[in-house]
């Protein structure tokens, strides 16, 4: 702002028709490029989801949609056992996706953010980010292909009159589908984290007498825990609104909650209780999140001791 | 204490082995004959990529997901770009709200993003056209470049614009001269990843495209189907597409930076 009222100073010389334009110019040149972000995300964005939470209350007549204020979608769909299976399902296979993607990727973040050198580092990054240039369709598909009843995994199961082990088209198949969409980012988000721990604490840590399992989880895990649970977080949210996983290698039967929206409104029409579904995934993510945050954030205060 | 670092070093490669093994196993039987995965792997053939090729719907949905990207990506960039630098210039009223709409969509998952644009584009007539997909798209891309550019004008010498005001240039001019090509590289770096969440985005495009399908919703439809080794051939194909498109990217940024630090300090 300092530099805006040197600029203002500039003006004071100018005659008070010239200081009106160069208000109007300064006007336009703000809502040029502030506005476009107000318009579009207002338009495209909170409209669509607010119209959302508002066809909650429509109803559907011989397959047309109308305007109503019911609450018979949310009866039909919170009064509903496989409804609340699924939840239940979701829930589970996103857990897992979070706490294993977390687990799986500390040593290797570990590893490649605190004890390789720079340039394995750097190696390493790179190979992490690799996968987000191809399409998680694809790796999805594979999958299928690997683990599949006629799959590689079983075709070598078979030299060896093993198997064939059911490995698709189940829970397991659906949470490797997550674990493919989510330990890219995962890894990368520990390996930031991780990366800038401050060394000066970990070497306090060994002078005081830490084990390496101590200075583990009393020094470098509560120091990069925001980077360690912002990072399940996000595995969780993604893995929990994922529709591919379940489908292309958990079989979509029984469903989870994506697959029951995909559903609802591709099979009949039903968008009111989708939005229901939909609301209901909002609900539960902001939840997460939220306890996510307060988890990452908690006591921060007497941890800054710096 | 040597052999735990080469447990951890192997442990390592594990991990990297899982995020590795669907890309080269694709890659490998897209070059395979038979359309069934099988040990030892069956003849060397081109024939899924001469399949892909020959088929028009496959260029026709590539055609269209080019389109949808680049306008996506243009769009989303000056939007994303010109909030950033409203949030970094100006202190107002209600600044909180307008970062959030920066930031909050790619938090809400995209099936739900897609559910409520079909929802709502098609009450207001806009749904089941290409330009559905890019409105979808802008939504979701934003962010993203919102981010990196806020990011560089986080890095920028505050003075640098306070000095273009004192030489007498107005906002648009210090804005042409001073502002953009400092965040030249971000802006780049937001073209390009965009245009690349763009291009492999299916979730809102299945939703949203109605018949003009897209390259991944024509994937996405194939794998709901049947098994198809085209996949392999397309989603190779894609990858080596877009690993290109970045390592340019990188290129270019690092051309552009020789050039700033030969033509002196401070840039």
């Amino acid at each position: 702002m300092q530099g805006h009222d040197l600029a203002q100073n500039g003006g004071k010389a100018a005659v008070a028709g010239g200081r009106l334009s160069h208000r109007a110019s300064r006007l336009g040149f703000r809502l040029f490029f502030g506005g476009p972000l107000v318009l579009w995300q207002g338009a495209f964005f909170v409209a669509p989801v607010a119209f959302m939470v508002v066809m909650t209350f429509w109803s559907v007549r011989n397959y047309q949609l109308s305007p109503d204020f019911t609450f018979s979608n949310w009866h039909k769909i919170l009064t509903e056992y496989y409804v609340w299976d699924a939840f239940l399902r979701s829930l589970i296979g996103a857990g897992l996706a979070a706490v294993l993607s977390t687990v799986i990727s500390f040593p290797c973040a570990y590893y490649l953010g605190l004890k390789a050198s720079p340039r394995v580092r750097l190696l390493g990054a790179c190979l992490i980010i690799a996968p987000f240039f191809t399409s998680f369709l694809v790796r999805a598909y594979t999958w299928r292909t690997i683990l599949g009843d006629q799959g590689i995994v079983n075709a070598f199961l078979g030299w060896f009159n093993l198997g064939p082990a059911r490995l698709t088209n189940d829970l397991f198949g659906t949470v490797v589908g997550y674990m493919t969409l989510v330990m890219p980012l995962v890894l990368l988000l520990q390996l930031f984290s991780l990366a800038a721990v401050d060394r000066r604490l970990i070497e306090a840590g060994q002078n005081l007498g830490c084990s390496p399992l101590q200075t583990i989880y009393r020094v470098i895990v509560p120091a990069a825990r925001n980077g360690i649970v912002l990072a399940a977080a996000f595995a969780f949210v993604l893995s929990f609104g994922d529709l591919i996983s379940p489908q292309v290698l958990g079989g979509s039967n029984p469903p989870t909650l994506s697959i029951l929206i995909v559903d609802q409104v591709r099979g009949g029409l039903q968008w009111p209780r989708a939005s229901v579904i939909a609301v209901m995934m909002v609900v539960t993510l902001t939840a997460v999140v939220a306890a996510a945050m307060r988890l990452a954030y908690r006591g921060s205060k007497d941890a800054d001791i710096r | 204490m040597s052999y735990k670092r080469h447990v951890l070093k192997g442990y390592v490669l594990l991990v990297l082995a899982f995020i590795f093994a669907p890309i080269v196993v694709s890659f490998v039987f897209s070059f395979s004959q038979n359309r069934f995965p099988t040990l030892p792997l069956s003849a060397f053939s081109t024939i899924w990529y001469q399949k892909v090729l020959d088929e028009p719907a496959f260029a026709q949905a590539f055609g269209r997901s080019l389109t949808v990207a680049s306008f996506t990506s243009a769009i989303a960039t000056f939007i994303g770009f010109g909030a950033a630098y409203v949030d970094y210039r100006y202190r107002f009223f209600g600044q909180r709200v307008y970062v959030a709409m920066g930031i909050i969509p790619p938090m809400v998952p995209v099936l739900i993003l897609g559910v409520a644009m079909l929802m709502f584009l098609s009450q207001i007539g806009l749904s089941g056209a290409l330009y559905s997909v890019v409105i979808a798209h802008v939504v979701l891309c934003t962010p993203f470049s919102m981010a990196l550019n806020r990011l560089r004008l986080s890095q920028m010498e505050p003075n640098l614009e306070a000095a273009a005001w004192n030489l007498g240039a107005n906002e648009w001019r210090t804005m042409r001269m001073v502002i953009v090509p400092y965040c030249l590289p971000a802006i780049l770096a937001s073209v390009f990843i965009t245009a690349a969440i763009s291009f492999d985005e299916f979730a809102i495009a299945w939703f949203v495209s109605g018949l003009e399908e897209t390259l991944p919703v024509r994937v996405l439809n194939m794998v709901a189907r049947q098994s198809s080794p085209s996949v392999n051939a397309i989603g190779s194909f894609t990858f080596t597409l877009s690993l290109t498109l970045v390592v340019l990217a990188q290129l270019v940024l690092i051309a552009s930076q020789r050039r700033a630090s030969r033509s002196g300090p401070g840039t």
